[in-house]
């Protein structure tokens, strides 16, 4: 029988859905608008058995993840804004000793310290990595309360797919809500589930390393390293497309913004617009699939997302071969308005016309 | 559609009064979100939250265009009501207004003296349960006996069912028709 609908928050349905995948280790410090994962966490973790540290800081947080992912532990950090700014060097070392976490950014607005409303600028830090050297993690955004209890629920199982973090990107607006939720069924995950994992070791046992230099004595580690991201390329890449078939113009967001999308295509519709839109669930790898077959007389894309400079329009710039014009919307501190969407649909469509 | 905000101090339960609104949207198995302001928010500061309820999936949860302004306080009308669609309905919590104070003209203004009926109902944490009892008499957006049984079971899951409720909501009730 399905479990009952239950009303949530976001960041709480995050929580609940992480540890009924079995996460047992939670580290991260508080800051708006994420807290409530903290909150919530700090007294049901207890419940099933699992540990909750409030750190001293978010770097202390994403390092006690690195460790307990090193124990073969489904673990968990979180934050927001200035403080995921902070966790970069940490995700940078869990890519490089190959471990599996799962990290949650709920975004804020701005640079630096910011404000702690809506915002989705933290777009090239999440899909271009802002620690240093090599790598990319899997991005996974929620666009409900429903959808982040089914990202993060199946998170912990890619992340060791691919012994890679994955990190989930939400907004505060999606954090901060509450929407009927069905929550999925509760698993144990077996901390010795791998080979990989470190643990106690006897005299004459094998001497299990997790090493942050883990190419010393990696045999191939440049076509392992290439392989793995082009498995998660090849495999992985999530999307929702909607209404693309005969459309010209096609709307392309994620998170919050992606709703106002949907509305968008809804409304636009009503009144005759051939108007689609491309979600993308992942946002590393980004859904390049989604734009192979794409409709005979479309006229271009509007990338709506709330930042200023328009971070996901490279992507899509790539996913098309420039080959389309690409309009953005952008809004800071508003989520984007449906109407404005079906304003810039409509002068793209006349300005092909002229 | 229904675009709701109710608004006023912290610790006057306006995050409860749109959280029993959502609650009572779920059972009927409508499409809800309840979005509050959060972050600096405290006990004696302001507080809101926006509820959204439709037959269809809901975009921005932000409530723009309100039917219904639910507020306890004068702050929460000076800042809510510009939002407030021609026609919608504000109910105020007259306990807490001067006698002058003054309204939109085109909207519907349902004073409720509900901080008094719920002090006399020895419920003063009831105040947002009367106003919710107007609420329901005014705009009929739910059942009477529906929405004072999802006030007790919404209660019942936190553990907390207090009966002075349901007395509130009457009395909530009552007061929209004697005026």
């Amino acid at each position: 029988m399905a479990e009952e609908k239950v009303m949530m928050k976001g960041n709480e349905a995050l929580a609940e859905a992480a540890l009924r995948a079995g996460c047992r280790f939670y580290s991260g410090y508080p800051i708006t608008p994420q807290t409530e994962i903290l909150e919530y966490l700090s007294w049901r973790m207890d419940e099933v058995g699992g540990e909750f540290i409030q750190t001293e800081s978010e770097l202390a947080g994403v390092n006690m993840l690195y460790g307990a992912a090193a124990a073969g532990a489904r673990a968990l950090t979180s934050s927001a804004g200035p403080g995921f700014a902070l966790k970069q060097e940490g995700i940078s070392y869990l890519c490089a000793a190959d471990l599996p976490a799962v990290l949650i950014d709920v975004m804020r607005i701005g640079n630096g310290l910011g404000d702690i409303a809506q915002g989705q600028g933290d777009y090239w830090q999440l899909t271009r990595g802002g620690g240093n050297g090599d790598y990319r993690t899997i991005v996974l955004a929620p666009n409900s309360v429903q959808e982040s209890a089914d990202l993060i629920y199946g998170a912990f199982d890619l992340a060791e797919k691919y012994v890679h973090p994955v990190i989930i990107a939400s907004d505060a607006a999606i954090g901060q809500m509450m929407e009927p939720v069905e929550l999925p069924p509760m698993k144990e995950h077996d901390i010795d589930s791998y080979d990989w994992s470190v643990k106690g070791c006897k005299t004459g046992d094998v001497q299990r390393i997790i090493s942050n230099v883990c190419f010393y004595g990696h045999k191939n580690y440049e076509e392992y390293l290439t392989a793995k991201y082009r498995e998660i390329e090849k495999n992985e890449q999530r999307w929702e497309s909607i209404c693309t078939e005969d459309a010209q113009v096609i709307v392309v967001a994620y998170g919050i913004s992606s709703r106002v999308a949907r509305e968008a295509v809804r409304n636009g519709r009503k009144k005759g617009l051939r108007i689609g839109m491309i979600r993308p669930i992942t946002l590393w790898p980004y859904p390049v699939r989604a734009f192979e077959k794409l409709p005979g007389d479309l006229k271009g894309f509007i990338s709506v997302e709330m930042n200023i400079l328009g971070q996901m329009v490279d992507d899509i710039r790539l996913a098309t071969d420039a080959k389309y014009p690409i309009e953005f919307y952008g809004t800071f501190f508003d989520v984007p308005e449906s109407e404005r969407i079906i304003e810039l649909a409509e002068q793209m469509l006349q300005g092909q016309g002229e | 559609m229904k675009e709701i905000i109710c608004a006023g101090f912290g610790g006057q339960g306006v995050l409860i009064t749109g959280m029993i609104l959502a609650y009572c949207s779920m059972r009927k198995g409508e499409h809800f979100t309840w979005y509050p302001s959060y972050g600096s928010e405290m006990r004696g500061g302001t507080a809101n939250c926006n509820v959204k309820i439709s037959e269809e999936e809901i975009a921005s949860p932000y409530a723009k265009h309100l039917d219904i302004l639910l507020s306890m306080n004068d702050v929460a009308i000076g800042k809510f009501e510009p939002r407030m669609k021609p026609g919608a309905t504000l109910f105020a919590n007259s306990s807490l207004l001067s006698e002058d104070r003054v309204f939109r003209p085109d909207i519907n203004v349902v004073k409720v003296p509900a901080s008094q009926i719920a002090a006399e109902l020895h419920n003063p944490r009831g105040t947002n349960i009367v106003m919710l009892g107007a609420l329901c008499q005014t705009t009929g957006l739910y059942e009477k006996e529906f929405m004072k049984e999802s006030i007790d079971e919404y209660f019942a899951k936190k553990g907390k069912v207090n009966p002075g409720n349901s007395l509130c909501f009457d009395a909530g009730v009552q007061a929209v028709l004697e005026a």
